[in-house]
C-alpha cells in the first residue's frame, strides 16, 4: 500500500534525512557491535572451557541478562552518563557514543551466552585432544573461537538484530535529536507518535531490509570462506 | 585488531555537546514541526546551534534539575516557577500560547458538543460512560487534564482501566488509543492539528478559558549546574523573545492553521531582573 510505495520513494529519491538516519543506524549499531564481540566472545568461550566455582552460576546469569529490557540498560546508562551521574565529566550524554554503551551493555549477554553454548558443544569433542596436546588457557580460547567461527557467525548476528532494532535504550541516552542522535527505530516512534503511521511502516521495512542486507552479506561471506577451505 | 580499536576511536570522537545546546522540551512543540520551522532561522540568525530533547514536561524538568539541558521550554506554569523558585532555573518567561481541545468520535455519544463548560462537558463524559483516554505521564497536558478532573469534582481514578484509560505515553500515542477505541482525549491544539491519524475523530469541545495553554521558556541556573552552556543559552531564550523570534512562531502554519501565538512582553537581558 501507500506505505511501501512512500519508503520506496524515500530510498529511490535518495533522501538526505533517511540516509542520514540510516547511515547513523549502522554506525551506531556496528561499533557496539565490534566493541561487544571483543568482550563477549573470549568471555563466554572462557566460560565454557575452563572450571571454577560459581561458574555455572555465572552462566545462568548471563543467560538471565539476555532478556534485559531495553528501557532499563537505557535508564542505567542515562543515570551514568546524566551530568549529575558518575560519568557525567564526559559530556557523552546525547551523543551517538552514548547510544553505543548502551548497545554494548544490551548486546554483550547476549553474544557471550550463545557463544558459550557453541563452545560447550565443541568442547566436548575437542577437550581430550586440547588437553594431551597442552592446549590451555588463552591459547585454547582463541584455537577455539578460530575453530568455531561459522557457527559464532549467527551469535554475533544475533547481536547485531538486537542493536538495529532496539528502541527503548537509545532514545533514552540518545533523546533522538534530529540530525545528531535519531537513528531508524527511534524515528519510527516519532512518525508513529505523530500519526504519520504510514511513514512509520515504511521506514520499518527500510530497516527490515537493512536488516536483511546485513544478515545476506555475512551468510554469503561464512558460505565463500567456508567453500574456499574444503576446496 | 587495528581496525577494531580504529572503530572504537571513532566512536569515542564523535562529537560531544560541548558548543551546542540542549533544550529540554515538551513534545507538542516537536511533534507539530515547530522546531524544524525555528531552528533554521535562529541558526542563521544567531549562530547558535540547537539539539532538541522532546519528552513529556514533567520528565523535561526532571532531566533539567540533572544539569542534562542547557534550557527548559514546557507548559506547566506552577512547575516552571517552582523550578526557578528552587533555583534551578535563572528565570522563566512567557513565550507563546495555544490551547487545549478535547478530542471526541464525530458522532460525540457524550453530547460533549453542546456543554456549557469545560466541567460540564467532562461531566458528561463521565455520567454517559465513554471512555476517556489520558497521558497519565506526568505530561504538561496531563496535569491540565488532572486539574479540570478536579474542578469538575470527579475522581477519574476510581474508572482507571474501565472508562478511565491512562496511557502513560506522548501525546501521540494517547491520540491513537484514543481515536482507535473512539475514546474521549484532551490534546493541545498544535499537536491535534499536525497529528496524522485523526480516523473519526474530531475536535469536539474548544474555546473555554480554562483551556489557555502557555508556554513558558527559562534558562537553567548555571549556578546549580556549571556545565550549562550559559551563554548559548541566553541567545536561544532572547532570541526566541525577540520581535524575530515571536514573528517566526507566529508565522508557524500547519494546513493552514496557525499553531502557537507568541506573547512574549519584549523585556530583553532579563536575567538582570530575574526572580
Amino acid at each position: 500500500m501507500n506505505a511501501l510505495a512512500e519508503a520506496f520513494r524515500l530510498i529511490i529519491t535518495l533522501d538526505a534525512d533517511l540516509f542520514e538516519i540510516l547511515w547513523l543506524s549502522i554506525r551506531v549499531s556496528l561499533i557496539a557491535l565490534a566493541i561487544s564481540a571483543v568482550i563477549s566472545l573470549p568471555l563466554g568461550t572462557w566460560l565454557a572451557i575452563t572450571r571454577f566455582p560459581g561458574r555455572k552460576f555465572c552462566i545462568l546469569v548471563l543467560n538471565a541478562l539476555m532478556g534485559m529490557p531495553p528501557v532499563v540498560v537505557g535508564l542505567m546508562v542515562y543515570l551514568l552518563l546524566s551530568r549529575s551521574g558518575p560519568l557525567g565529566w564526559m559530556g557523552l550524554l546525547y551523543t551517538p557514543t552514548a547510544m553505543i554503551i548502551a548497545q554494548v551493555v544490551l548486546i554483550t549477554p547476549i553474544i557471550a551466552a550463545l557463544s558459550n553454548q557453541v563452545i560447550e558443544n565443541l568442547h566436548q569433542e575437542y577437550r581430550d585432544t586440547f588437553y594431551s596436546m597442552g592446549v590451555t588457557g588463552r591459547r585454547a580460547v582463541v584455537a577455539y573461537l578460530v575453530d568455531a567461527r561459522y557457527a559464532l557467525t549467527t551469535c554475533i548476528l544475533a547481536g547485531f538484530g538486537r542493536a538495529i532494532a532496539e528502541v527503548g535504550a537509545v532514545i533514552i541516552v540518545g533523546g533522538n535529536i534530529d540530525h545528531l542522535t535519531r537513528v531508524m527505530t527511534t524515528a519510527i516512534a516519532l512518525e508513529t507518535s505523530k500519526g504519520n503511521l504510514s511513514l512509520a511502516l515504511g521506514l520499518g521495512a527500510v530497516l527490515l531490509a537493512l536488516s536483511l542486507l546485513v544478515n545476506a552479506l555475512v551468510i554469503g561471506v561464512r558460505e565463500y570462506a567456508a567453500k574456499r577451505q574444503y576446496a | 585488531m587495528k581496525h577494531l580499536i580504529t572503530c572504537v576511536a571513532l566512536a569515542l570522537s564523535t562529537p560531544v555537546l560541548a558548543d551546542t545546546l540542549v533544550v529540554q522540551s515538551t513534545t507538542s512543540t516537536e511533534n507539530s514541526g515547530l522546531y524544524d520551522h525555528l531552528m533554521p532561522i535562529l541558526e542563521r540568525e544567531t549562530g547558535v546551534k540547537v539539539n532538541v530533547v522532546a519528552v513529556g514536561t514533567g520528565q523535561a524538568i526532571k532531566n533539567a534539575m540533572r544539569c542534562d539541558g542547557d534550557v527548559l521550554l514546557v507548559h506547566s506554569r506552577p512547575d516552571e516557577e517552582k523550578f526557578v523558585a528552587d533555583g534551578y532555573g535563572d528565570y522563566r518567561r512567557d513565550l507563546m500560547y495555544n490551547d487545549f481541545v478535547i478530542i471526541g468520535p464525530k458522532a460525540d455519544p457524550a453530547r460533549v458538543a453542546g456543554a456549557a463548560n469545560v466541567t460540564e462537558a467532562l461531566q458528561r463524559i463521565r455520567e454517559t460512560g465513554a471512555r476517556f483516554a489520558s497521558r497519565g505521564d506526568d505530561s504538561g497536558t496531563h496535569k491540565k487534564e488532572r486539574l479540570l478532573w478536579q474542578e469538575a469534582a470527579i475522581d477519574p481514578d476510581a474508572g482507571s482501566g474501565q472508562w478511565y484509560l491512562e496511557t502513560g505515553s506522548g501525546m501521540g500515542a494517547t491520540l491513537n488509543t484514543g481515536v482507535s477505541l473512539g475514546a474521549y482525549v484532551l490534546s493541545d491544539r498544535a499537536t491535534w492539528i499536525s497529528f496524522g491519524n485523526k480516523q473519526d475523530s474530531t475536535i469536539v469541545f474548544e474555546g473555554a478559558p480554562p483551556l489557555f495553554n502557555q508556554y513558558g521558556v527559562i534558562p537553567v541556573n548555571a549556578g546549580k549546574c556549571p556545565t550549562v552552556n550559559r551563554e548559548a543559552a541566553e541567545i536561544f531564550a532572547n532570541w526566541l523573545l525577540s520581535e524575530s523570534g515571536q514573528a517566526a512562531i507566529g508565522a508557524y502554519q500547519v494546513k493552514g492553521k496557525q499553531l502557537f501565538v507568541p506573547n512574549a512582553n519584549h523585556k530583553l537581558n532579563s536575567s538582570i531582573e530575574s526572580k
